[in-house]
């Protein structure tokens, strides 16, 4: 199995969906993208975060899969459902833990990233991890990963009693070691200790000068 | 006349925007394409690398050019999805003239000599002046030389101006001020290496994507980040310390820092000893600068500007970078100058990890800014006013030294003098300055004056619209050239297609024009590659040196960071392209060892007075505006509001507004609000986040006509760059009344259409032969 591993770091995410229109370019899914780009919540934070499949190393969508249409390669990519088997049921939709497949009714089928299999089969790396501009996105060794980068990679998560492992590789931040966490505060978190002081950065400044019914 | 006869919605129906989402051909299920072609994004300064794909003589893709060392594959979507850009629907194919209908397609030979024969007419009857000429930053270092020199010698006006007037050119005057030379002081590579990185009035995030890698891997080495915007955008979000500093308030902020710096001995005295002039007056200037005294106008509690300042000083390495919310002022040479002052009194420039950088916000906003389609420059960045460098340039050229007009008007003077019936005849290549230049109602009125207007385009912009005559124009992809990144690095754009339909290069355009004009004489080249030669010959000696550089040199390296001087034969007085060397390696840092490119090898200090912005919020205008960019659209938006994928991401303008001042106003995300200031009004929705001052609204301003930021912002000058002030306003928000929004609503809704439901007489199917070229 390749050494090669995937990292979504959100704390680096800048919201450009670079890798959205990079993975809408693949040949294999024309024109649409399998990476989906979560706003947070735009109203209180410019913070986005990047989810592309995690690629478990026991996937759940393909436990629940009536039909057997999705399979696990050897080198432990998850593939989109295969057309000829998919009945479009949409189980897989509902019960992966990370929300991450998508089902299209155009086609009557599910689809979802599968890592640029037709790249990184091949020693490529995918799409998205190759534009993203500020390395949110990675795809490396571990090792590649650890000599240049400050965080924590983590890939294996708890939901309920469901312990999951994932090819894929979450990066908390410096010296977090569970998942026990407020995820937005962590998406927030600085180096320094007192960082959270500007969550708002503007509490301070005076309202503006009032009328009635409006601003003088 | 150049009122445009047709509506809004009229030139809508035939000249777009039009929302293309599909290669040509369509999406292939495998990869299918004749040529990869390895050449440069077409937008911002940052000038990535990319691979083009191409297939029957179009460009079909994109593939991640990894081996270029500045953004090693990386890019954003606009770098994506420019090959949409290409073979699109709206693309201007033949030369056109103007009806009282519309436009119709007449011959090559008619749009010149019509062209021809306005310009003579108009220079006839109202002097060589009277006729004008502007470009665009988005052109090769060729093609910008090569307008200059066209302006000059074959329309023999002063009046030349390029659209990095709104962008980089207080920058230019400040770091010309302190250094002696216009450019980055460093490659990015520098950044990498800073302990701290202090950034001002920089999206980074969205306006130089690729930039925020730098920035992470100095974090990954240790480094802080301290980040000064009005709004907490991306970058800011995760900054070590963040200043929300009020808009147009930057000096005081930068006044406030050296004074920390001054009163507690973080400066390097032995630097400013050795290496610098005019410390004393300087430190004077800001002896009364105390945060406190900061914290009242820029609205930054005084302990920070205090923490910022000792950061910046005590680090081993520092790094400050600024792009336009800093430039873009009345007092945009001010705030530059006034962070020079800080990188020379704490000696953090010339060094492994330090400098002091400008973002160039424009493709080629770097070498545009050098081969003299200014005003006031000429090739080089020689004076146009030194007598010297006038005899250089005219030796070069060939022509007597009189031949070569004075200092013309800049860009928004250019608008200026068109409103007052001074000028009246226009040439404009790639400049779109309807949407981009401020007070965009005055602009309108200014193009409706004029008694001639030719333009040379790809897309027929909101300005061209006013054109007499339209002439089809290449893009990037369908010419070969140089271009300077915005950390100075030469790179070579490669070709990969020819322009479809009757559409020509636009330095072949200009030719003809030139040999028509009766001055061919001076324009005899046969290839781009003879201008670049030209170029390098016209730029010896002077401070933007490309003499020692060359195409085949460009690519075989990834790019030359200039100054590049001639080595073995410096010095000598030849004229004979083929005897300049190439032997120099280019200048990745500038001012190492502490030598500045003044006379006698120093940097200057520049004192400030902290003034107010020419704009200020009052009881009837009481908040404050401001505008920028989003990461989906680059500058006026002629070419990224065509690309479907592009304008999903970011469809219309928002007004950005705090929630505080939302509640004051009762106003909710969506409703629609009417924004007034003393120019204009728009009529936007909002979008009530947190993430900006709650003082402050902002708006994006890549859209035209009534969904423009540039309707409100002022023509108000920096008296030295003159450069507009776009980022200082003072405004009024109120909820839209019914009609207005119904009026809103109806814009929105006609601001493009899909290529779905392109109208009958669109003739997309006639279009599409002959964009198979």
């Amino acid at each position: 199995m390749s050494d090669l591993r995937f990292f979504i770091d959100p704390i680096r995410c800048i919201g450009c969906k670079a890798c959205m229109q990079a993975c809408s370019e693949c040949a294999t899914h024309r024109g649409k993208s399998m990476i989906h780009l979560e706003h947070i919540e735009r109203g209180t934070s410019t913070q986005t975060a990047p989810m592309v499949c995690m690629h478990c190393d026991l996937p759940t969508c393909a436990a629940v899969c009536p039909a057997d249409a999705i399979k696990r390669t050897e080198d432990g990519i998850v593939q989109s459902s295969q057309a000829p088997r998919c009945i479009g049921c949409s189980n897989c939709v509902n019960a992966c833990p990370f929300g991450v497949p998508r089902y299209y009714p155009e086609i009557d089928q599910m689809l979802k990233c599968d890592m640029c299999y037709d790249r990184t089969s091949i020693g490529q790396k995918p799409m998205c991890a190759s534009v993203c501009p500020s390395e949110a996105l990675f795809y490396g060794t571990l090792e590649e990963f650890q000599a240049r980068r400050k965080g924590t990679p983590k890939n294996t998560f708890q939901f309920g009693a469901q312990t999951i492992t994932t090819k894929v590789f979450i990066v908390l931040p410096e010296g977090e070691i569970g998942l026990d966490m407020d995820v937005i505060s962590h998406m927030d978190a600085r180096f320094e200790p007192d960082a959270f002081d500007h969550l708002d950065p503007f509490a301070h400044l005076e309202p503006l000068p009032q009328a009635q019914g409006g601003l003088l | 006349m150049a009122k445009p006869p047709l509506s809004r919605e009229d030139y809508l129906d035939l000249y777009g925007p039009t929302l293309h989402y599909t290669p040509p051909g369509g999406f292939r299920t495998v990869d299918d394409y004749d040529d990869l072609v390895d050449t440069h994004c077409c937008f911002c300064g940052q000038q990535c690398g990319i691979k083009l794909k191409v297939k029957d003589n179009a460009v079909v893709g994109f593939e991640p050019r990894y081996e270029f060392p500045f953004n090693r594959g990386k890019l954003c979507p606009k770098g994506i999805k420019r090959y949409l850009q290409g073979s699109h629907p709206d693309r201007l194919l033949h030369p056109m003239r103007r009806t009282p209908t519309g436009y119709e397609r007449i011959t090559w030979d008619e749009a010149l000599s019509e062209t021809v024969a306005k310009i003579q007419e108009i220079q006839a009857k109202y002097g060589k002046d009277s006729f004008a000429m502007l470009s665009g930053v988005s052109l090769t270092n060729e093609k910008s030389y090569l307008v200059g020199k066209f302006a000059r010698l074959a329309l023999q006006t002063a009046n030349l101006d390029y659209n990095g007037r709104l962008c980089m050119v207080s920058a230019g005057a400040g770091n010309k001020k302190a250094y002696g030379i216009d450019r980055s002081s460093n490659h990015w590579e520098d950044i990498t290496q800073a302990k701290v990185i202090f950034i001002i009035g920089t999206n980074i995030a969205e306006c130089f994507p690729i930039t925020t890698d730098y920035i992470w891997r100095a974090r990954d080495n240790g480094a802080k980040i301290i980040y000064a915007d009005p709004r907490m955008v991306p970058m800011a979000r995760t900054a070590d310390l963040f200043l929300p500093l009020r808009v147009g308030s930057d000096s005081a902020l930068l006044m406030a820092m050296l004074h920390v710096l001054i009163r507690d001995r973080l400066i390097d005295e032995e630097f400013i000893r050795n290496h610098t002039v005019g410390f004393e007056e300087t430190a004077d200037a800001v002896s009364n600068a105390t945060p406190e005294w900061a914290a009242e106008i820029t609205g930054i509690p005084a302990e920070k500007i205090e923490l910022a300042a000792r950061w910046y000083g005590e680090a081993e390495t520092g790094m400050i970078l600024h792009a336009r919310g800093l430039e873009h002022q009345t007092k945009g040479v001010d705030n530059v100058v006034s962070c020079a002052n800080l990188a020379l009194a704490t000696g953090k420039i010339g060094k492994p990890g330090c400098g002091h950088s400008t973002i160039t916000g424009q493709g080629n906003g770097q070498g545009g800014r050098e081969h003299g389609h200014k005003c006031d420059q000429l090739p080089g960045n020689r004076d146009i006013t030194n007598p010297e460098h006038r005899k250089y340039i005219a030796e070069v050229w060939g022509c007597p030294e009189e031949e070569i007009p004075g200092k013309g008007l800049t860009a928004q003077e250019i608008l200026n003098a068109i409103h007052a019936g001074e000028i009246k005849g226009l040439l404009s290549l790639c400049f779109n300055p309807l949407v981009s230049l401020p007070d965009a109602n005055f602009n309108r009125e200014a193009l409706d004056k004029l008694e001639h207007y030719t333009v040379i385009d790809f897309f027929l912009s909101e300005t061209a619209q006013h054109a007499d005559i339209v002439l089809p124009g290449s893009l990037h992809e369908e010419d070969e050239g140089t271009s300077t990144s915005g950390e100075g690095r030469v790179i070579k754009i490669n070709a990969p297609v020819t322009p479809p339909g009757e559409a020509r290069r636009d330095w072949e355009i200009m030719l003809d024009i030139a040999n028509r004009l009766g001055r061919g004489k001076y324009f005899q080249y046969t290839s781009t590659r003879e201008i670049f030669e030209e170029l390098r010959l016209a730029s010896r000696g002077g401070t933007a040196d490309y003499s020692g550089i060359t195409w085949d040199k460009v690519v075989n390296t990834m790019g030359v960071f200039w100054p590049a001087p001639q080595v073995t034969e410096r010095g000598k007085t030849t004229m004979n392209i083929a005897e300049l060397d190439s032997l120099h390696p280019g200048t990745p840092r500038l001012y190492e060892g502490g030598k500045f490119y003044h006379a006698d090898g120093k940097a200057r200090f520049n004192a400030v007075k902290w003034r107010e912005s020419g704009e200020v919020v009052d009881e009837e205008y009481p908040i404050w505006f401001t505008t920028g960019r989003v990461v989906s659209q680059y500058l006026s938006g002629t070419q990224t509001r065509r690309i479907g994928p592009l304008v999903d991401q970011f469809p219309h303008p928002r007004l950005e507004i705090h929630p505080r001042m939302a509640k004051q106003l009762g106003i909710a995300t969506d409703d629609w609000v009417t924004v007034q200031t003393r120019r204009g009004e728009v009529i936007i929705q909002a979008n009530v986040v947190n993430t900006i001052r709650p003082d402050t609204v902002f708006m994006a301003y890549h859209w035209g006509g009534k969904e423009s930021a540039n309707l409100l912002t002022q023509r108000a000058l920096d008296p030295v760059s003159k450069i507009p002030e776009f980022k200082v306003s003072a405004c009024r928000v109120r909820l839209a009344t019914p009609e207005e929004q119904a009026e809103g609503e109806r814009v929105k809704a006609a601001s493009a259409r899909t290529e779905k439901n392109l109208p009958a007489g669109y003739g997309l199917n006639a279009r599409r032969q002959e964009l198979r070229r």
